[in-house]
């Protein structure tokens, strides 16, 4: 490759990425030559305004055409601008709760934080628009690596320290799996591009390999559901969301979740749903696995939802909330319905709103407390109460609720489980019946804020970063529970990733 | 009348002015809150009555109906253009415009009621005005998702209603409320969306439609198999089962009328209650008639249980509010006999007892709030010789006890007559056991009743007033509508007739 085809690539596709990546660069400088004193909250927010253009940017890219750029490394499709916008939005918001995070010990390394978030949504935008394994598992490593340091950040806080060991080991563990399942492909196969395997495949299943491929589907599963936070590797996500600095849990709950999604559904669908697991009518092997995810799946939202049920810290109970969150986006996954893309977006979309405006009300009550117990939000309502109000709407959005996104993401995915045939009774009726346990911890918060007197009256304020995330969210969280056509109007324009091979 | 188009959505939302109003009341400033409070009712109220008066006069409901687009999931190019939508759609027929009437004046007389609440006003009315905007739009939704989502929107406000302004086991009642309905609300939700996603319709009218004609059942997305249809109808028995409810699934419902205030109680009785019944009529009836004749000999022996097993319950109680609780689910047993016998009496006095009880159960728990502010317990064997004392409130509870056993002239004995006229036609020996429950329903009420009234007085009333003349005028009305119902039924019965037609046209004669 000459300078000339280089320069012959249409960059502009990569304009986010390349914002991403200069402002990251422009911020570790700054913070390596800025006088130790100075206060570095004005780099978060000139890491917010790089998300921000970023975001416009990839505004004005929504009207091009599906494009790949660099050999089929780079694509820039429907599935990548949509999902683009969910990790934007997300890190913008984990950016400025980032800013007001004041744990008891104070925050020395708080430029770290910035150029960190925006070096993993570097790698969590690379990995959506990847179009081949070897780019896809830098971008995952990318997010990962930057992860393992954030979880760390809080440098004097024991719990911090031993949940980055945690982090690290589980995740390197997980990525060993991964790269293990990504290396029967090439094996089989002798390629990395995605759409080269995918031609590629039908030859393996005509040399009878289909167990190999099989056992490369099951392990890159496995191996990813680290970042989704589901069975089987779900473990982590206890004790690191309890120990990371709250910022930092908001970020793996949402943005490092949302890219997991990306590279499942990514992988999952270009490599396997085309391909047969038998002969050449047999049906894809995506779907002869399907009782296997299934089973995961229903796993997954049954251990999150039970052990939530015993949590007393908020942190913890949220890492088991979100675990049974990643499990019924997994049901939106299995059930391979013509709504699959839709109905994870959507789901996704809602679960930052909520789950985001919840984070950062909780950071707020512990920093200001030391504590994340659940007594800490007894008497909320008595103390601010529309900081309750708005903490409210995103525990009832948690729960399913009607009138919120919660409601109309979870209504999305049913009817994906309910128009196949055969429909997923069993697992719908897991996920229902899941829900319901749920409503027991979530309304345990609710109990707190709105019934239990308060140990202290003063008012608790939020910090303008803050209180920008939870207006946005809370905001959010209604109009696209009460209007969602909104979402779906703008979903619309993408035709149901039908680019998605192309 | 007024622009006719918004005529419903008016009626449902009025009382969100309320709320509003309320957010900019100060929350010391009692007197107003709870004037905002009963006043934010009165729309509602007006709009209904306003619309049976028309309707008895002749006007066509049905111009009534409005239709908005809502939500699409997933335009796919391949599907009809109304597939997968969700219509945000409101309409009534006569059935559901006595419901929303009941409902209005239930809300009115419990905000009335609620001058005894006590603490935090204005959070209490900003739920109590947002349950009613739940329950008057369960009972105009035209489509099953719209109708969960009131469904639901009810569920909330009672959680906090129970949970905060309740007595002493609040939460836990609050709690087990939550869960109970949590789970029937879940069933129901799996039960709406197996219908939506394989018809790619929740509009009921339609998927009555679809039910109908084979050429549109090959049309839908995924086929419902007559497997899948009695699943769905018991699936719905169980989840609207939970409302009603039907005797093993009770549990919650005792907790939530010992422990709610009682004007909560006059709303959860008289009205929510019945929308397991309108739900079940409505969707249950409506949709699966063919599978509900089937199963009707069941129904029936599910409502004689629920009649008998509220009955000698009551009949041991201690605890008046515990004796008004059994005697619901005993209540609720005539509906279920009245739908089991599954022809025109039968059903007709079904709907007749939800309107009674409805207005009976109100009748009743307003009397216990009066009673519980005076005298501080609803214990039977602390009370007794209120007739001394309280001799107008002793009067009226003798004739909230007098309806409730279906003394001929009031409603109950209409309701319970026509609905045991039902099952006699249809299934005598059922029906033979059941009327043992009539008779145990005078035993149990008079006994308790008179045991308050003329019972040996057991503590010193010195100082306890009466029923004063704002708590009188509900009750009078109360009174006043049971008796009207009971003497004139045709006033409930001509705004039936269209709906009862169309059910027995479902059944096919």
């Amino acid at each position: 490759m000459d300078l000339k085809t280089l320069l012959q690539y249409e960059w502009g596709i990569m304009t986010p990425e390349f914002t991403i990546l200069g402002v990251a660069t422009i911020l570790s400088l700054i913070d390596l030559f800025m006088p130790d004193e100075k206060d570095r909250r004005l780099l978060g927010w000139f890491a917010f305004a790089g998300v921000i253009v970023a975001l416009i940017s990839l505004v004005g890219l929504l009207p091009v055409e599906v494009t790949s750029i660099l050999e089929d490394t780079f694509r820039l499709d429907s599935f990548a601008k949509a999902f683009k916008f969910i990790l934007l939005a997300g890190a913008a918001c984990v950016i400025l709760l980032s800013m007001d995070y004041q744990p008891a010990e104070g925050m020395p390394y708080r430029g770290e934080f910035y150029y960190l978030f925006l070096a993993a949504l570097l790698g969590a935008m690379m990995m959506t628009s990847s179009g081949d394994l070897i780019t896809m598992f830098v971008g995952l490593e990318l997010l990962s690596i930057s992860s393992y340091i954030l979880v760390g950040l809080r440098k004097k806080y024991v719990p911090s320290n031993e949940s980055a060991m945690k982090y690290v080991i589980n995740g390197g563990i997980s990525t060993a799996i991964t790269l293990f399942g990504m290396s029967y492909i090439f094996g089989l196969t002798g390629t990395t591009n995605l759409k080269a395997i995918a031609g590629q495949l039908s030859t393996v299943i005509d040399m009878g390999q289909q167990y190999l491929l099989a056992l490369a589907l099951l392990m890159l599963f496995v191996g990813l559901s680290f970042k989704l936070a589901s069975a089987p590797f779900h473990m982590w996500a206890p004790d690191v969301y309890q120990g990371a600095p709250t910022p930092v849990t908001a970020f793996l709950s949402v943005v490092s979740k949302t890219a997991g999604f990306v590279i499942v559904l990514r992988l999952m669908i270009y490599i396997f749903a085309g391909t047969p697991a038998e002969g050449t009518n047999s049906a894809s092997m995506l779907l002869s696995m399907q009782d296997y995810i299934a089973f995961l799946a229903g796993a997954t939202m049954i251990i999150g939802n039970t052990i939530a049920l015993r949590q007393r810290n908020v942190k913890r109970m949220f890492a088991y909330s979100s675990i049974a969150h990643a499990g019924y986006l997994l049901v939106g996954f299995v059930t391979m319905s013509m709504f699959i893309i839709d109905s994870i977006w959507f789901y996704l979309v809602a679960y930052l709103l909520m789950n985001l405006g919840a984070f950062a009300i909780l950071q707020v009550i512990a920093d200001k407390s030391g504590s994340e117990d659940i007594s800490q939000f007894a008497g909320l309502y008595r103390r601010s109460p529309l900081v309750a109000v708005a903490m409210g709407i995103f525990i009832l959005s948690l729960a399913g609720i009607p009138g919120t996104a919660g409601f109309i993401g979870k209504v999305n995915i049913f009817l994906g489980a309910f128009v196949t045939e055969p429909a997923h009774y069993v697992l719908a009726a897991v996920m229902i019946a899941t829900t319901v346990i749920s409503y027991v911890y979530y309304f345990g918060i609710l109990t707190q804020m709105f019934f239990r007197p308060a140990a202290e009256q003063t008012p608790v304020k939020l910090p303008l970063g803050v209180m920008m995330v939870v207006i946005f969210c809370a905001i959010g969280t209604i109009v696209f529970g009460v209007v969602p056509s909104i979402v779906y109007d703008f979903l619309n324009q993408f035709e149901h990733f039908g680019d998605f091979f192309s | 009348m007024m622009d006719q188009t918004y005529f419903l959505s008016l009626l449902v939302f009025s009382p969100l002015l309320g709320i509003i109003a309320l957010a900019f009341v100060p929350k010391e400033q009692e007197q107003m809150i709870k004037l905002i409070g009963f006043l934010a009712t009165l729309p509602s109220l007006f709009f209904a009555l306003l619309a049976f008066v028309q309707y008895l006069s002749g006007y066509d409901i049905n111009s009534l109906a409005e239709k908005r687009n809502w939500i699409h999931f997933g335009k796919f190019a391949f599907l009809n253009k109304n597939t997968f939508t969700v219509d945000y759609e409101l309409g009534i027929d006569g059935f559901a415009l006595v419901m929303i009437v009941l409902t209005t004046i239930l809300a009115t007389l419990a905000a009335v009621a609620s001058i005894h609440i006590k603490k935090e006003w204005k959070g209490y009315f900003m739920l109590f005005l947002l349950l009613e905007i739940g329950m008057l739009g369960v009972f105009a939704a035209e489509n099953l998702v719209l109708f969960f989502i009131f469904f639901e929107i009810t569920l909330i406000p009672m959680f906090f209603l129970i949970g905060k302004w309740g007595y002493f086991e609040k939460e836990k009642a609050a709690y087990s409320y939550l869960i109970y309905n949590g789970i029937g609300s879940a069933i129901l939700l799996l039960v709406i969306l197996i219908l939506f996603a394989r018809t790619g319709t929740s509009n009921v009218a339609l998927l009555k439609e679809i039910f109908n004609d084979p050429a549109a059942q090959a049309q839908m997305m995924a086929p419902i198999s007559e497997d899948l249809r009695y699943g769905l109808l018991i699936a719905l028995l169980v989840a609207f089962g939970v409302k009603l409810p039907i005797v093993p699934l009770h549990s919650w419902m005792l907790r939530v009328h010992v422990q709610a205030p009682p004007s909560i109680v006059m709303l959860h009785s008289g009205v929510l209650l019945k929308i397991g019944a309108f739900g079940l009529i409505r969707f249950g009836l409506g949709l699966f008639p063919e599978e509900f004749r089937d199963l009707a000999t069941f129904i029936a022996i599910l409502g004689v249980i629920n009649l008998l097993y509220g009955a000698f319950l009551a009949f041991i109680q201690n605890d008046f509010k515990m004796v008004l609780a059994y005697s619901s689910i005993s209540h609720m047993g005539i509906v279920l006999i009245g739908l089991g016998a599954l022809n025109e009496a039968g059903i007709q006095g079904a709907i007749f007892q939800v309107v009674s009880h409805g207005l009976i159960s109100a009748l009743l728990f307003f009397l216990v709030g009066v009673l519980y502010e005076r005298v501080n317990t609803t214990m039977i064997d602390k009370l007794g010789g209120l007739a001394k004392a309280m001799p107008l409130t002793a009067g009226f509870l003798l004739a909230g006890a007098m309806a409730s056993l279906g003394l001929p002239g009031m409603s109950g004995f209409v309701s319970e007559f026509t609905a045991f006229l039902g099952l006699f036609a249809a299934k005598p020996l059922i029906a033979a056991i059941g009327a043992l429950g009539i008779i145990m329903t005078a035993v149990y009420l008079l006994r308790a009743v008179l045991t308050v009234t003329y019972g040996n007085a057991n503590r010193d009333y010195a100082g306890v007033m009466d029923i004063r003349l704002v708590e009188a005028i509900p009750v009078l009305l109360l009174v006043a509508l049971i008796v009207l119902i009971g003497v004139y039924p045709n006033i409930l019965a001509e705004p039936l007739q269209a709906t009862l037609e169309m059910i027995m046209n479902g059944l096919g004669g």
